[in-house]
């Protein structure tokens, strides 16, 4: 090598790193700034630039009081249970549909594939200003399992991801299980949906998040604050009279991101999976 | 009596029916389908429905209708707040560009061998997990006078006299906007793109660099074909996704000073006017600029891969032509 070809070496180096350091700097810092902030006391917030640290990285008031103040208790409590009702009923819809449409031929089979494909063009929130008189009329509004069952409404993101699936699963499989006397039920159930797993996995973790940091839909149809909050409705108490308190914003911020920490830890890799195949649609 | 035993006689040719292999396949198709079919109609394609019907109405959700034919049509043309906030779109495409070029970039870095480099993915791909009301908080705080974003520029030397108000200033406030959307959504594409990246034959890279193609040339020659499909897909889904911004002027400016895009404006109109007709014409002729896009996209990849079919084929034998190709312009050079 030359000197010439060495330095340009060393630049590229310099510069791929320096990119990487900037950019993830940019993606952390207005977190960082937040966690900075919501470990000051009060007096603190008041006096000091926002970027200066906290006295003290144990100091919890913010916290609890954020806790208290936007109901997070009852949040937390409520998008637990829709969270777990939407996965199990979507998982079992999902790949219950997956399994007829890939296994069976049957005349409509492309219509319905075509179906649900098409509704993915439609936006959400464009959606609703029909959506809202569908549910006032079925008596879903201020009613927990109602939202539950629209955000059931299955998702073609996951049918594709378990479709995809069932393709790699040889249905010879099927065929033995039919010879020694199984129903179809039985093999959907018995024999596919535990190889299934890995997919299902895929697909929770996209749906979970999806539905833990649903806010449009549920401003609009849990309209009780006071006993339907889900943690992401339950921040925005913070925009009246505490629009000013960022200490206090700055740790519901915090709170309310942690359980999406902690999966994104436990499972980065099936997240980056779920990405990708993801984005085989359309 | 001739009846019950027309019943009877059905009852048992339905058992017999079931229990056959074409009946149980037929019972567990309608069975299984049921269920997602409601709901898809019910939250999909009966309100989809009824939009289009409501369009031609000037109407509230509940009392009298008024059938005013393509009024509401010509009115979302007609009111500046609904076409001013497609105009507005633009900056978000104008964003989406910025996001997708920068998402290339850093997918391109990763996926070469880099120290630490599921760490800075982690950091970068993290905003996208974040619920849309929190990212509006934290950018609020970001961008107030005097706080984080002016502090970062002060150390950067910039005096806060000089600096505009971030979120006020008409000037720049959109642009702030689709900042939060870029810190959003750059760290997921740029994982996608690594998805795709990574799935061309690591073997091409060893050739390259054996012809001694530097890091630049194997961008232009190796990657970039093999992932242009998904990168086409996205600067497509951009155009849609750019008119169908919501989130952050939503929660950090409520669509105030200028700031107000189609979906802020529409959700207004439905839901705090209650101008149903209207909001409803508004959606359609977004949809209709949706299916546009769409159709646009399937031309697009129809006239680019023409021959997909010999691509799936000879994709590899393809690619082993253009390296060969590339190998044999470089030693003539």
């Amino acid at each position: 090598m030359t000197t010439l070809q060495k330095t340009g070496h060393y630049l590229a180096i310099f510069v791929k790193y320096l990119s990487l350091v900037f950019f993830s700097f940019v993606a952390v810092l207005p977190v960082v700034s937040c966690v900075i902030t919501a470990f000051k006391t009060e007096e603190e917030y008041q006096n000091t630039n926002v970027m200066t640290l906290p006295q003290s990285w144990l100091n919890p008031d913010n916290f609890l009081q954020a806790f208290d103040r936007a109901n997070m208790g009852r949040a937390f409590v409520n998008s637990t249970i829709i969270l777990v009702s939407v996965l199990v009923v979507s998982v079992l819809v999902g790949t219950s549909l997956a399994y007829v449409l890939n296994r069976f031929k049957f005349p409509g089979n492309g219509l319905i594939r075509n179906l649900f494909l098409f509704a993915t063009l439609l936006p959400g929130i464009a959606m609703q200003i029909a959506v809202y008189g569908i549910m006032d009329s079925l008596n879903f509004i201020n009613s927990l399992p109602g939202y539950i069952i629209m955000m059931c409404g299955t998702d073609v993101i996951a049918i594709y991801i378990y479709i995809q699936f069932f393709e790699n699963i040889s249905v010879s499989l099927d065929e033995s299980a039919i010879i020694d006397g199984a129903s179809y039920f039985t093999i959907y159930h018995k024999i596919l949906l535990p190889l299934l797993k890995p997919a299902i996995v895929t697909a929770c973790i996209l749906k979970g998040v999806g539905t833990y940091n649903e806010y449009y839909c549920a401003n609009l149809y849990l309209q009780n604050k006071k006993l339907l909050p889900t943690v992401a409705t339950s921040l925005y108490t913070f925009v009246g009279p505490l629009g000013s308190k960022y200490n206090l914003i700055c740790a519901g911020v915090i709170i309310s991101l942690l359980p999406a920490l902690i999966v994104f830890i436990l499972f980065q890799k099936q997240i980056y999976s779920g990405m990708t195949a993801g984005s085989v649609k359309g | 009596m001739a009846a019950q035993a027309n019943t009877a006689g059905s009852k048992k040719g339905f058992l017999q029916w079931a229990r056959s292999r074409r009946g149980q396949q037929i019972i567990i198709i309608v069975a299984f389908m049921i269920i997602p079919l409601v709901l898809l109609f019910t939250f999909t394609y009966l309100p989809f429905g009824e939009m289009v019907g409501f369009s031609f109405y000037k109407m509230k959700y509940v009392g009298k209708r008024t059938f005013v034919g393509w009024k509401n049509y010509a009115s979302v043309f007609s009111r500046k707040d609904c076409f001013g906030a497609l105009k507005l779109s633009l900056y978000y495409m104008g964003g989406s560009v910025v996001q997708l070029a920068l998402a290339l970039y850093l997918a391109t870095i990763l996926s070469f061998k880099v120290k630490g480099g599921n760490i800075f993915k982690g950091f970068m791909f993290f905003p996208y997990l974040i619920n849309g009301i929190a990212i509006g908080f934290i950018f609020k705080f970001f961008y107030t006078r005097g706080f984080v974003f002016d502090t970062v520029l002060q150390w950067c030397g910039f005096q806060l006299d000089n600096l505009p108000y971030w979120l006020k200033d008409q000037s720049i406030n959109n642009i702030s906007l689709v900042g939060t959307s870029v810190w959003r959504y750059f760290g997921q594409n740029m994982v996608l793109f690594i998805g795709a990246i990574m799935s061309v034959d690591s073997e091409l890279y060893e050739a390259a660099m054996l012809d001694g193609a530097n890091r630049f040339e194997q961008f232009r020659y190796i990657i970039l074909p093999s992932i242009k499909t998904i990168v086409t897909l996205n600067v497509i889904l951009s155009i849609t996704g750019s008119l169908s911004a919501f989130e952050p002027p939503y929660v950090i400016t409520s669509g105030a000073n200028g700031t107000g895009t189609y979906f802020v404006v529409m959700n207004e109109i439905a839901h705090t006017q209650q101008k149903v007709g209207l909001a409803s014409a508004m959606a359609v002729v977004l949809l209709l600029i949706i299916f546009a896009a769409t159709i646009l996209q399937k031309l697009f990849f129809k006239y680019v891969f023409r021959n997909a079919e010999d691509e799936d084929f000879g994709a590899a034998k393809k690619r082993e032509k253009q390296l060969a190709r590339y190998a044999a312009r470089k030693a003539g050079r």
